[in-house]
């Protein structure tokens, strides 16, 4: 049902863990639906994003897409982070089968979560960067999307 | 291929060598057509007798009372649909059924309650097991079935059949049961069960798939399900089944034979599971209580994991099971049955069943409980839940 890559990133995840005094830390998803994905950005001052660390609760496809979605963005600027889209991921993982596909959306809300928290710590505004709906790092209990 | 333990027999079992055996002459050379005039045919018809005479006898019916169908689904479709026929003008629109039960049954009363039916379902205890005296107060005059499982196909709790048929005759109500998961693993005998009708599939007890049947009481006058030839006392139109109707019987005639020598190992490797998972797993739970489940049936939840993930890591070691989890159902809602006991979602998500059969082996629980304790740790160690909990409790 998964693709090899999914496979691949599924078993060899990249970048799993904690980043400490994190620049952002995003957290999307719901324990309602079964996936939880946290995302830590390590940004410096060039606004390049240094490291970037995850953990998730979820299926195959949301910890292959975690994964992916760490890779996607490590050593990229804001501006390029935010071009991860889930289709990206998605494609970079040769596909997900159609039931998974919002496990790259939640990658996707992952990523732009914990840039939202990166901005909000700095008291920045991110051009084209609006305040992911499934966060749930300050409110636990999300309606189920 | 490389080792492959298979967990997974309340989902099919393996057709035993025997059952094969017994099938394979009706499939090249007593290959007549049963209702066929000609000798060579009616061997068929008397085969096709003995089997059901069989089966019959496993549950202490007539033969008359057993008609074969294509299985479990197609068995509990006839019973609740059928029934709603002959009762629905007459008596009322009312079912009462329970929460846990298997989407044959589910979807069946979905469809009925389309058509006007109204269907209550009574709730379980923790354990999985209906309350009864819910199940008392929601009967009405208009209700004309209870339909409850014998053995849940998930966490394995075997209900009250007695007593839930018990209070379904008091009221003269008809009672049926899905006994898809119970027949020919423990003990059913449908009088002293109280039971009016009762499914069963061939392929949960090393018979074939696509064989089943359905045990209708004489007396219960449910029409036919599929219209066309006489056959099945004219109530299951179609040319008999007849190889898995041999394989059946064969299935369930060994099973019966083999029935105590087989629960006594299949419990005792699934208690020494049940013991070792949550002896040695930290933050594990059994779902269903330990007694009163099906000797071959061990449900467990993990925290902070989720159950997909978990089966294909199990398949990766070439553990075979399941899960209750929704990515494993394919919708976003974990299984029905483990909110039914009043797990939380993120516990839901994060159960595996594993089912023995009788060649399941010591040696395998133990690799499976070893193979369990890494990928359970090895997830955990990824889970953002996991680190929130842990946190805490170093806050504490």
């Amino acid at each position: 049902m998964y693709s090899e890559k999914v496979m691949d990133h599924f078993q060899n995840p990249r970048n799993v863990g904690e980043i400490e005094n994190a620049s952002g830390v995003g957290t999307v998803g719901n324990a309602k639906c079964g996936d939880i994905m946290r995302m830590y950005l390590d940004i410096d001052d060039n606004g390049i994003i240094q490291d970037c660390k995850f953990k998730t609760f979820g299926c195959g496809a949301a910890v292959a897409t975690s994964s992916m979605a760490t890779e996607l963005v490590k050593g990229k600027t804001i501006q390029q982070a935010l071009e991860v889209t889930n289709k990206a991921v998605m494609e970079a993982l040769d596909g997900l089968p159609p039931i998974k596909i919002h496990c790259s959306l939640l990658a996707e809300e992952a990523i732009h979560a914990a840039l939202w928290d990166y901005a909000e710590k700095n008291g920045i505004k991110i051009e084209g960067l609006s305040k992911p709906k499934s966060d749930i790092s300050e409110d636990e209990e999300e309606e189920e999307y | 291929m490389s080792k492959m333990v298979y967990l997974d027999n309340a989902a099919t079992t393996k057709t035993s060598a025997e059952v094969v055996e017994a099938m394979l002459p009706y499939f090249t050379e007593y290959y007549g057509n049963p209702s066929s005039l000609y000798g060579f045919a009616s061997h068929n018809k008397d085969a096709i007798s003995k089997a059901r005479k069989t089966i019959a006898d496993t549950i202490g019916a007539k033969e008359k009372e057993i008609y074969f169908t294509a299985g479990g689904s197609a068995s509990d479709n006839w019973a609740l649909k059928a029934t709603a026929d002959l009762l629905g003008e007459k008596k009322g629109k009312h079912i009462i059924t329970s929460k846990i039960e298997h989407h044959a049954i589910m979807h069946t009363c979905d469809y009925l309650a389309k058509k006007g039916y109204e269907i209550t379902y009574i709730d379980v205890d923790e354990n999985g097991v209906i309350k009864l005296d819910e199940l008392k107060e929601a009967i009405r005059p208009d209700t004309i079935l209870i339909s409850v499982m014998f053995a849940n196909n998930e966490i394995g709790t075997i209900q009250p059949i007695k007593e839930i048929g018990a209070i379904a005759h008091e009221h003269g109500i008809l009672f049926h049961t899905d006994a898809v998961q119970a027949y020919s693993h423990i003990p059913i005998n449908v009088d002293e069960y109280n039971i009016d009708m009762m499914s069963a599939s061939g392929h949960k007890f090393y018979g074939p798939k696509g064989i089943g049947f359905l045990y209708i009481r004489t007396g219960v006058k449910i029409g036919s399900f599929v219209h066309g030839g006489a056959q099945e006392r004219k109530r299951r139109a179609g040319t008999e089944n007849v190889p898995g109707i041999i394989g059946i019987a064969k299935a369930a005639q060994i099973a019966h034979e083999h029935m105590s020598e087989w629960n006594d190992k299949e419990i005792a490797m699934r208690d020494h599971l049940i013991d070792r998972i949550l002896d040695e797993i930290p933050y594990s739970r059994l779902n269903g209580g330990r007694d009163n489940r099906l000797p071959n049936n061990a449900n467990f939840s993990f925290q902070f994991v989720e159950g997909e993930s978990m089966l294909i890591m199990l398949d990766m070691k070439g553990i075979c099971a399941s899960s209750g989890s929704a990515c494993a159902s394919g919708s976003l809602d974990p299984s029905h049955v483990l909110l039914g006991i009043g797990l939380p979602h993120e516990i839901a998500h994060g159960s595996v069943r594993l089912t023995l059969s009788d060649e399941t082996t010591m040696e395998d629980i133990d690799y499976t409980v070893d193979a369990l304790k890494e990928i359970v740790a090895q997830l955990r160690s990824m889970s953002p839940l996991y680190e929130d909990f842990v946190k805490k409790q170093n806050n504490k």
